[in-house]
């Protein structure tokens, strides 16, 4: 190396550590000005406040058409963006008037009229109205091919039970524009958990013009590998109180307030998804203050973060996490056995020990928010002494030994740490006798695919969030037909379920679901647990955060004190 | 030295296509379905089997892989399952950040490695020796992600010095042209977003540097010795030429042969390591993106990604072979 070039690479040494140097006091002063900057008053008027709220996500949204979506990360990107002529009541899963200022049932149940809200338009300036909301209907209805895979439009079929091309089982029959304020739908078949169903994102009024210029229906490629259409990936066009204006893929995605929004506009004015898909590094990012939020906190997190002056906002629950009882396995196939393993456990303890603040005891597998919840059931309370007793009435005295099926390093809503409920609850059950064989496996696909797929599996940790309020987003689907889950065959409780689904008033629906409940309670299944309550956690300048059980949390009603 | 680059060329072929039935082999070989990671929890037997069976996963393997196969030589490399975009648009989005952080982790192994290689060896058997030699031991042996969280959770979290994950800060409008940001910034006249750019490498570019930095720093004090007890070093000292010549030209010359090697295949490493790196920096980048499609099952983007991250790694050896001849001309000759 000749002199020089000892000498310039001498300088870019130096350079380079006077640049380190440099580094801390940059990054430090960058922070102070984005940070502090306008905030002395913390009043709390939008003048004020930071109106950029970031907010971290755990993964990019799948699509930003919601019809083909089913996921939590793409419903709270389209939440901001679209609205659904049903919403939900702030703080609860109950169906309320969003789009639809109101709506009418027909007696037999089967024909709708919804009177809109008027001066609503969408994000493309094109008029909400009766046409576009038959248009939406009518999009549902005529998917075909790869749109109609479960991938895809997966409430859309799971729901409204079939395809123009297949009206057989359809729920939807016809949308009709009665004027330009009045929509008139008919349905093919009662189903009580129509309008509440309405409230979901998937179900969300999309701009028909928008739709059609960006090709939302031109699905590319082919079954084997569809992609996303132009106005799934950029296009997204709604009435919500804010409009897409980017996606960096991995990265962000950033929404704007919609200046011609009909409803208020909040302190909120720019929203930034970030994608942070490992927990630990959404909370360092949270105390770091690069964010202002997110979602899913762990409960061993609460405590700290709350302490170090962190804003947490807790759900009220609409989960539930049981103990499955596969009755393929012969201890099992004995009611006593399962009835002896539910008051073996103590839920309290289990709550206390294992799942976050807020947690409610669990008696049925429907949260008390849903229609048919009922006192009036087998409860089963902790009592090990009858357990022993009715273990011994089913000829196993001594006990017996059990496998344990229980995922690993996996966070759900409703089972934020399934090992530690897995220990939990195999030391209570070892009190009367019952010694488990634990099976941890990976979520997905091992666990899952085991569980779901194959009658190879003995008790099992599982639950559920519910997508909207609808007795059957919970029971129906838990216990409406034979499932290799639970190896559980009672045609009586499946008819009962598909009746009460078919049922055209709630009201009419209230007691069977109630019957239903304590069938369940006498059959025992499964054991209900818990229903854990999900919390999020904010920086301070969150005031307030309108925290919703079915997660319909829509930004401009955020306030910001700074 | 054209036939030396063309003949490599020519091996690529043999060598991927092998690779390409390895993968297509070992990914159907995992247990469980991609059906269950597109369906989620929600899954039902009859709905794994609609999909297995859209998918052709259901169908006998040397068809899938016929299939398959065909469609990557139109340069079709699947969907991603995860995501609904073409693999080969992820890589293409994705690459430039796995890029610009493997550049910084190279620049700043090599910029330190070397120099501390060589003041080692200068000053061999004494306490200046002793300390890089244990400080390069412990850059090998703590685990880069267990690294990444203490420079996080120091530099980040409590100095705030550092943002402690991403690429940019959302605040900052950029624009984007290659998806380099520090580069884009550059050309912009951003240049703050390209120095928020460069702040957002420091933190993960130190954690994926610091084993090849203590491996280049331990092959630079071997080489550097060998070197400097070499006949014609000698030779040079007792003909009484300027140490300084002696250093630049006869022993730092020929003691960076073996370094240049290292670092080809330090580079390749890389990579790899950028799956911890990025995951605990949510750094976008392909190493992430791999780590999830792991997870998830995601097969197009396993298998093409792994494909062209090797294509990467040959072209990275060819490159190093080639730079190696260039240097040393006795190469060329052989």
């Amino acid at each position: 190396m000749p002199a020089s070039a000892r000498r310039r690479l001498t300088a870019l040494t130096a350079a380079a550590a006077a640049a380190a140097l440099l580094l801390s006091g940059c990054a430090q002063s960058q922070r102070e000005d984005s940070g502090g900057g306008d905030a002395e008053g913390s009043g709390g008027s939008s003048e004020q406040v930071d109106s950029r709220f970031i907010f971290a996500s755990s993964s990019d949204p799948k699509t930003l058409d919601p019809a083909f979506a089913n996921d939590g990360e793409t419903f709270r990107v389209s939440r901001q963006v679209f609205e659904g002529l049903v919403g939900t009541e702030p703080g609860t899963p109950d169906p309320a008037p969003l789009l639809a200022e109101s709506w009418e049932a027909s007696d037999d149940g089967l024909t709708y009229d919804f009177t809109l809200k008027q001066d609503v338009t969408f994000h493309d300036g094109t008029p909400f109205d009766a046409e576009a909301v038959c248009a939406n209907f009518d999009r549902w209805y005529g998917f075909t091919g790869i749109q109609q895979a479960e991938t895809m439009s997966y409430y859309y079929g799971k729901l409204f039970r079939g395809f123009a091309d297949k009206p057989e089982d359809a729920v939807y029959e016809s949308c009709e524009a009665v004027d330009e304020n009045h929509a008139t739908v008919t349905l093919a078949q009662p189903w009580a958990g129509f309008i509440a169903s309405l409230s979901l994102p998937a179900f969300a009024m999309q701009s028909p013009a928008a739709m059609e210029e960006y090709g939302a229906d031109e699905a590319k490629g082919t079954a084997e590998s569809p992609q996303l259409t132009e106005y799934a990936r950029a296009h997204p066009t709604g009435t919500g109180p804010f409009r897409f204006e980017s996606w960096n893929v991995g990265q962000d995605i950033t929404l704007t307030a919609n200046e011609d929004y009909w409803g208020e506009q909040g302190d909120v004015q720019e929203i930034t998804f970030r994608v942070i898909d490992d927990p630990v590094a959404r909370r360092q990012s949270l105390e770091a203050g690069e964010i202002d939020g997110y979602d899913l906190v762990a409960p061993a997190d609460v405590a700290d973060l709350e302490e170090a002056g962190f804003k947490i906002f807790t759900r009220d629950p609409f989960t539930i996490l049981y103990l499955g009882l596969n009755q393929e396995v012969e201890e099992l196939q004995d009611v006593k056995v399962r009835q002896a393993i539910s008051h073996a456990i103590d839920k309290d303890a289990l709550i206390r020990q294992t799942l976050p603040e807020g947690t409610k005891k669990a008696i049925e597998f429907i949260p008390d928010s849903v229609n048919g919840y009922t006192e009036d059931v087998e409860t089963y309370d902790y009592d090990p002494e009858r357990a022993k007793e009715l273990l011994a009435e089913a000829g196993y005295p001594d006990g017996f030994t059990v496998d344990f099926n229980y995922p690993t390093g996996v966070s759900r809503p409703y089972m934020p740490t399934p090992e530690q409920a897995f220990s939990n609850i195999s030391g209570q059950l070892a009190e009367v006798g019952i010694e488990v064989n634990p099976v941890p496996e990976k979520w997905s696909p091992d666990y899952l695919d085991r569980i779901n797929g194959t009658s190879d599996h003995g008790i099992h940790l599982l639950g559920w969030t519910g997508d909207y309020n609808d007795t059957d987003n919970f029971v129906g689907v838990f216990f409406g037909q034979e499932k290799p889950e639970f190896g559980l065959d009672d045609p009586e409780l499946f008819a009962a379920l598909e009746k009460a689904r078919q049922t055209a008033s709630l009201e009419e629906q209230t007691p069977q679901y109630e019957d239903i409940n304590r069938m369940v309670s006498e059959v025992v299944p499964a054991v209900p647990l818990a229903h854990p309550a999900p919390s999020l956690a904010f920086a301070d300048r969150v005031e307030d955060y309108p925290a919703s059980p079915v997660n319909d949390e829509v930004y401009n009603e955020i306030e910001l004190n700074e | 030295m054209l036939r030396l680059i063309g003949r490599r060329l020519l091996l690529l072929v043999p060598t991927l296509f092998g690779l390409s039935v390895l993968l297509f082999l070992w990914v159907r070989a995992l247990p469980g379905g991609p059906a269950t990671a597109l369906l989620g929890d929600k899954a039902t037997p009859e709905a794994v089997a609609r999909v297995n069976e859209a998918y052709g996963f259901d169908r006998p393997l040397l068809e899938q892989y016929v299939l398959y196969m065909g469609r990557i030589i139109s340069g079709d490399f699947g969907t991603s399952l995860q995501t609904s975009r073409s693999v080969l648009e992820e890589f293409a989005s994705r690459f430039p950040a796995t890029l610009e952080l493997t550049v910084f982790a190279m620049v700043f192994a090599v910029a330190l490695g070397i120099p501390l290689g060589y003041w080692a060896a200068r000053h061999v058997g004494r306490w200046q020796d002793q300390v890089a030699v244990l400080l390069s031991l412990m850059g090998v042996v703590v685990p880069v992600f267990f690294l990444a969280f203490i420079l996080k959770w120091v530099f980040a979290v409590q100095l705030g010095w550092l943002p402690t994950d991403g690429r940019q800060d959302p605040r900052i409008d950029a624009t984007h042209y290659t998806n380099l940001f520090v580069w884009d910034g550059m050309i912009t006249g951003e240049y703050d977003a390209a120095w928020d750019a460069l702040l957002h490498l420091v933190l993960p570019g130190v954690a994926l540097g610091t084993i090849p930095l203590a491996i280049i720093a331990r092959i630079t004090r071997a080489s550097v010795l060998e070197v400097m007890n070499a006949d014609y070093v000698r030779t040079a000292r007792a003909k009484g030429l300027a140490p300084r010549l002696i250093r630049d030209r006869f022993v730092m010359r020929n003691a960076l042969l073996p370094v240049i090697t290292t670092l080809g295949l330090q580079l390749g490493l890389l990579i790899s390591g950028a799956v911890l790196t990025e995951t605990v920096f949510a750094f976008n980048g392909i190493g992430s993106f791999l780590w999830d499609a792991i997870f998830n099952l995601d097969f197009p983007v396993l298998q093409g990604f792994i494909i062209f991250i090797a294509l990467i790694y040959s072209l990275i050896n060819l490159v190093v072979d080639v730079s190696y001849g260039l240097i040393d001309p006795r190469v060329r000759v052989s």
